[in-house]
């Protein structure tokens, strides 16, 4: 590969740095026909990098150069950053060289806005026609949809992608307004609107549209909203689009700020939280009230977990009988996740558990102790006023005398 | 005590032979002792002589799978946990997987995880370099995997990278696919694979480029990527530079104060990004034609014809058998049909607009014969946007929906059309509702052809009225 293009695709991968999905999971089983290229899988991470995030698609952008000007982004237009641009054929040579070499799982690609909104979906649709059509390539696919652009490049990309997805960025139209004003909420979830009915459509018809769904991101800490706010945005996304994820970006401070921004990055702890929230509501049966008032002001405790911090405020649902309770009752149990559960429920059939048979069961069976019972042990100090200090405080390394 | 003496390496087979010859002859698994063959012998142990007709062990299908995992494990212990595993299920204790508590099914499904995860390191940590022979190219990499899962990992390969010609060599087999079979061979050295490949630098660059200095977590990424396997990817060299650059990086970005941009705002092309929409029918219809069938079949997107500002708007279904050859809409034998309907009427054809809901022939091909598919709601959805730009660009007085597939694309939803014939609003669009022709060209005797003609006649009598 020559220097000018590798140096390409270092503007334009720093450029994209800052999305933060990267699942390459949810897409139909596909192997490569004879003479093909690619396959899928449920997600393999073929990297880490020193921040500890998963490689695993090519995510890069198109071009950096954009005529919006959104605040929180570097590639706005009014950043100072070094610019490049891709050609469609350049894309796919890079996707086809790291592919064979095992180095992805496939594409993410993304675009700043170059002439047109239209003209710009139209390249990237190109680029993954491209890659199916010409080269045969049955890798993983994700674009990043342009909001702007008109609707049939919105259809035409759900032949070829994966999965489609469309930022939300900010959780209200009114920091939208603020920090993004060439954005419209409207346009976005327009957008969206209309790659959920498509995927739906296409499901019940058994086409191929899109097949491992659309997902969105959201970026925290940027405006004023709180946890609550941003979860209850969430809810709705996923129950109004169906999306499979949202992802939540804490901002980051970037090279080339905005004034329109806070200087410090909020801590990454709350992303985390809100990551374990927003499982607490699509697969622990947690409602968005229940959530919500385990916050403080809306904001997620950052010390404990959202589930623990349910747990300390509802201490009459507790001790659970981990002989006994039903499993929406274990779900609820501080340090027990839903594959724990399903093993406790498949063991206790064969004799009641004991301690050390929870522990074989779990990775850390000391979590959830203060909120069980065992033939062998009663959850103790479950009153006691300083049990939130007690679950989290941090083991002292001794002195050497 | 017995002594059994296996190859080394995840042997299945051996394993059951031994297994069926130690059950037949009743053997508990204390009096066992599992050995690697060519170790020195166990002088307190008789070896264990084969039984070619020892009976096959009735085994529960998840023990089957697990024993297939197992074997695979480096830990020598594996053979004796398994005979004590299929010892206790043949003895009283046929449940005993179900219970994941029990000791022994613990340890063997931590030993079958362990294989697991490290099948799909393998399957992500593999790095192919490129090598030219003699004009051909091939990939080679050089893994050292922990355990003996070269076999169970190679289809994965397989299956993704069918075109290439790939070899993949380990300190413990190598395989080779051809295009057509993997071929398992010898042990193989570091020195055997290729040194490097010229886009490693390409992809080195990308690595370093992703990471974001203001996030770094490096206990984090040791636990998923282990520093056993950094020797051989290529991308592990720059690692120790870039947590050592972080933190300052992450400071300059932070302290750097917000700049003014040293561009001109481009106000203009701003400007010009919100007026994208087609303009003409002429660019629309360009983007129709290189764009994708949403339908399968279709060879050729049908365009509709006719002067702009026509009164009368007709949209049919999709084009036919006839039409996709010509490329013309309303061409084939229910286009004669609507034509003569037409003359009757007293509308002129050449001063109409003909287009479809759906712009490509939806087709099966059964032998030499395309037979047309009716398009699904889906389906006629995916080309909406087209038909509508396409009709506010011609501006008819009045849009004619033929049949139920038309009145589906401009009404958004099904619309009954022999409960609903006759003048329609189809949104802000004046409308009216009738059969397709090709309807009539179905109809199987006579009268009601006569019959149902007449009507159609009428009905295009009437859009006429309402058009002028």
């Amino acid at each position: 590969m020559d220097d000018r293009l590798a140096t390409k695709l270092r503007i334009l991968a720093d450029a994209a740095k800052y999305d933060a999905s990267c699942a390459s999971s949810g897409a139909p089983k596909r192997r490569a026909g004879p003479g093909g290229l690619g396959s899928t899988s449920n997600g393999i991470c073929h990297s880490y990098t020193p921040d500890g995030r998963c490689v695993s698609l090519l995510k890069i952008l198109m071009t950096n150069y954009c005529l919006f000007d959104c605040a929180y982004c570097v590639n706005r237009r009014s950043s100072n950053t070094p610019r490049a641009r891709f050609t469609v054929e350049e894309v796919i040579a890079v996707t086809l060289d790291f592919y064979k070499r095992n180095y992805i799982e496939g594409l993410f690609l993304s675009s700043g806005i170059a002439r047109s909104p239209d003209r710009t979906m139209e390249d990237m649709l190109r680029i993954a026609r491209g890659l199916r059509r010409d080269h045969g390539f049955a890798g993983y696919i994700h674009l990043k949809t342009i909001p702007e652009a008109s609707p049939w490049l919105i259809e035409q990309a759900g032949l070829w992608a994966d999965r489609l997805s469309v930022n939300l960025e900010l959780p209200s139209a009114a920091s939208l307004g603020r920090l993004a004003p060439e954005k419209s909420a409207a346009a976005i979830e327009g957008a969206m609107a209309q790659t959920r009915a498509r995927i739906a459509e296409a499901r019940e018809e058994r086409r191929r549209f899109a097949p491992a769904g659309q997902s969105t991101q959201v970026i925290v800490g940027a405006d004023v909203a709180t946890d609550t706010e941003l979860l209850t945005t969430s809810d709705r996304l996923y129950r109004e689009h169906r999306l499979a994820r949202v992802y939540y970006s804490a901002f980051s401070p970037i090279p080339e700020p905005s004034s329109a921004l806070p200087p410090e990055a909020p801590p990454l702890g709350r992303e985390n939280r809100l990551y374990q929230a927003d499982w607490l509501l699509r697969s622990y049966g947690f409602t968005l009230a229940e959530i919500a008032a385990a916050t403080e002001g809306g904001m997620l405790d950052l010390g404990i977990d959202p589930k623990l911090a349910w747990a300390l405020r509802h201490r009459e649902r507790f001790p659970v009988d981990v002989n006994r309770a039903r499993r929406s009752e274990l779900l609820r149990v501080p340090g027990l996740g839903i594959r724990v559960v399903d093993r406790i429920l498949a063991a206790r059939r064969h004799g009641a558990l004991r301690l050390a048979d929870l522990a074989r069961l779990t990775r850390n069976s000391r979590r959830p102790l203060p909120f069980i019972v065992t033939p062998d042990h009663r959850a103790p100090g479950l009153d006691r006023l300083d049990l939130r200090a007690r679950l989290t405080a941090k083991p002292r390394q001794l002195e050497l005398f | 005590m017995r002594s059994v003496a296996l190859r080394a390496g995840a042997n299945l087979a051996g394993f059951r032979a031994a297994l069926r010859a130690l059950m037949a002859e009743g053997v508990p698994p204390a009096e066992v002792v599992w050995q690697e063959e060519g170790a020195p012998a166990d002088l307190h142990a008789r070896p264990l002589v084969p039984h070619p007709e020892a009976p096959a062990v009735p085994l529960p299908r998840a023990a089957v799978d697990l024993i297939a995992t197992v074997v695979m494990h480096r830990a020598p212990e594996r053979y004796a946990r398994l005979h004590d595993l299929c010892w206790r299920l043949t003895h009283g204790e046929a449940a005993l997987l179900d219970d994941p508590s029990d000791p022994l099914v613990h340890r063997l499904g931590a030993m079958a995880r362990e294989i697991r995860r490290e099948i799909h390191k393998m399957h992500a940590f593999v790095r192919f370099r490129r090598v030219e022979e003699a004009g051909l190219e091939r990939y080679v990499a050089w893994f050292e995997p922990e355990h003996f899962i070269l076999e169970a990992a190679a289809p994965f390969f397989r299956d993704r990278f069918r075109a290439l010609d790939w070899t993949i060599l380990t300190p413990v087999g190598s395989v080779r696919w051809n295009g057509e079979s993997l071929a398992f061979g010898p042990p193989a050295t570091r020195d055997e694979a290729p040194a490097g490949d010229p886009v490693e630098a390409a992809w080195t660059g990308y690595y370093a480029a992703t990471f974001n200095p203001a996030r770094v977590n490096p206990a984090r990424m040791r636990q998923e990527m282990p520093r056993r396997y950094w020797r051989d990817l290529p991308e592990a060299a720059t690692i120790p530079g870039l947590i050592a650059e972080a933190p300052a990086r992450a400071r300059e970005m932070i302290e750097k104060e917000a700049e003014m941009p040293r561009k001109r705002d481009p106000a203009r092309a701003v400007a010009a990004m919100a007026e994208q929409r087609p303009a003409s029918l002429a660019e629309l219809n360009a983007i129709i034609a290189r764009s994708d069938p949403f339908v399968e079949g279709g060879t050729r997107a049908v365009l509709g014809e006719g002067p702009d500002h026509a009164a009368i708007a007709f949209v049919g279904e999709q084009p036919g058998d006839q039409e996709d050859s010509q490329g013309r809409p309303f061409v084939g034998p229910a286009g004669q049909l609507l034509d003569r309907a037409l003359a009757e009427a007293g509308i002129g054809r050449a001063a109409c607009y003909l287009t479809n809901a759906v712009k490509h022939f939806k087709f099966r091909q059964t032998g030499k014969r395309r037979l047309h598919q009716t398009p699904t709601a889906g389906e006629v959805r995916h080309y909406r946007w087209w038909l509508e730009t396409e009709l506010d660009l011609v501006a008819p007085r009045l849009t004619v929906a033929l049949g139920a597939t038309a009145a589906l694309a401009l009404a958004g939803r099904a619309v009954p059309v022999t409960k609903n014939r006759g003048p329609w609003r189809f949104g802000d669009r004046p409308g009216y509702l009738t059969v397709h022709p090709s309807y009539l060209l179905r109809l199987p005797d006579a009268e009601a052809k006569a019959r149902e003609y007449a009507r159609f006649v009428e009905d295009l009598r009437a859009a006429r009225a309402l058009a002028a």
